[in-house]
């Protein structure tokens, strides 16, 4: 893998807009911006009821998830292309749950919906309903899932990467600050977490760095990229997108996203919390 | 979860009181931008949130007390940047006008 394998750019899109073995899915963290409007041809999948359990907090199941994708009309040798606003955040997050299910070609677009918005380029309010098809997911690969019982054992010993703000992470705030304030029990992180925040692998455009880049920023704020990382947020979606950066991109081994993130480190009896900046 | 809506939006079942709210309207010669994207830096200049406007050009933060930038993204526009003070229990109201 490549960074050529795993992002596409908006031109690598216009071109293959009418290719239906690519298949473009808008995810977002504002599910309703896909009603306005969304890139011509694009499905929609709504992170909050497509891909969470409606009951119990976790993921849905493998048989979920391959109906959820055969209703979508997304086979398994379609190329899967993301994008969504906030720097491709829910996007990102999408992408890690379609290798989790084992997608194999799968693609963000870099920049997503905000580059493409703010370039102008076209989008359509048509509703796109493409044929049915028969899906097969593989097992969740665990090992890009972090649990929190393996969280707390790497604490001092792997890389333990907190992509919160730098307010979340001091625990002035439990929630980023476009959303209200709630959640978690205890504000905080992880003892030996290194404040790195996932923003910083992206471009103001929504556009990630350049390789070097990124390897810069890890590297100066003590990451030690021969160890294995697991990335944490509040819900695991901003966490998402750096292990994109780290595993995806850099193409480091071993990167977990630890989806209970602090939402429930910080609800935990017992578990080490630190205070303060970084 | 994290019930993300459009900024600008609905206030309903969030206490405001217990909140630092800093919020407003992305205009161009006086009409809101609705393919806006406005971004909150800290006093550091780090990033902390994106919203993307409403249909009206709306935006909205939950912020914590003291000095932010707001950073905004339009179409056909230099990014524009303003300096906003929060603080508990307010409503920081502004207007945003881009190029």
């Amino acid at each position: 893998m490549s960074r050529s394998d795993v992002l596409v750019d908006a031109d690598w899109v216009e071109a293959h807009l009418d290719d239906d073995k690519v298949v473009l899915v808008e995810v977002d963290e504002d599910t309703s911006a896909y009603d306005k409007n969304h890139i011509r041809g694009a499905v929609r999948i709504d992170w909050k009821k497509d891909l969470q359990d409606q009951v119990r907090r976790d993921f849905v199941n493998k048989n979920q998830f391959e109906a959820l994708l055969a209703q979508r009309g997304i086979g398994n040798d379609d190329t899967v292309v993301l994008y969504g606003g906030n720097n491709n955040w829910f996007a990102a997050y999408a992408y890690w749950y379609f290798k989790l299910y084992g997608h194999q070609d799968v693609k963000l677009l870099d920049g997503g919906r905000k580059k493409w918005e703010l370039d102008s380029r076209e989008l359509v309010p048509e509703i796109v309903e493409r044929p049915a098809t028969t899906y097969a997911a593989s097992e969740q690969d665990r090992g890009i899932r972090a649990f929190r019982d393996e969280v707390e054992a790497a604490i001092g010993q792997k890389n333990l990467v907190d992509v919160r703000s730098p307010d979340e992470f001091a625990g002035r705030l439990l929630a980023p600050a476009h959303l209200p304030q709630e959640q978690a029990q205890r504000p905080g992180h992880i003892p030996t977490a290194a404040n790195i925040p996932w923003s910083q692998a992206a471009n103001d455009d929504g556009t990630f760095k350049t390789d070097d880049d990124l390897t810069t920023l890890y590297r100066d704020k003590g990451v030690d990229l021969s160890k294995d990382t697991i990335a944490y947020c509040r819900i695991g979606e901003r966490s998402a997108h750096t292990w994109f950066v780290l595993h995806e991109l850099l193409e480091q081994p071993n990167v977990k996203n630890y989806d209970g993130s602090w939402t429930e480190w910080g609800s935990l009896v017992g578990v080490p919390i630190e205070l303060g900046d970084s | 979860m994290c019930g993300a809506t459009r900024a600008g939006v609905s206030t309903d079942g969030v206490d405001l009181a217990t909140e630092a709210v800093v919020q407003g309207v992305v205009t161009r010669d006086g009409e809101p931008v609705g393919t806006a994207y406005v971004r909150l830096l800290d006093a550091s200049g780090e990033f902390t949130a994106e919203a993307p406007t409403s249909a009206t050009g709306q935006f909205r933060f939950f912020a914590r007390p003291g000095t932010w930038t707001l950073r905004t993204l339009a179409p056909g526009a230099e990014p524009v940047d303003e300096q906003v003070t929060a603080a508990i229990g307010m409503i920081t109201e502004l207007e945003i006008r881009v190029g």
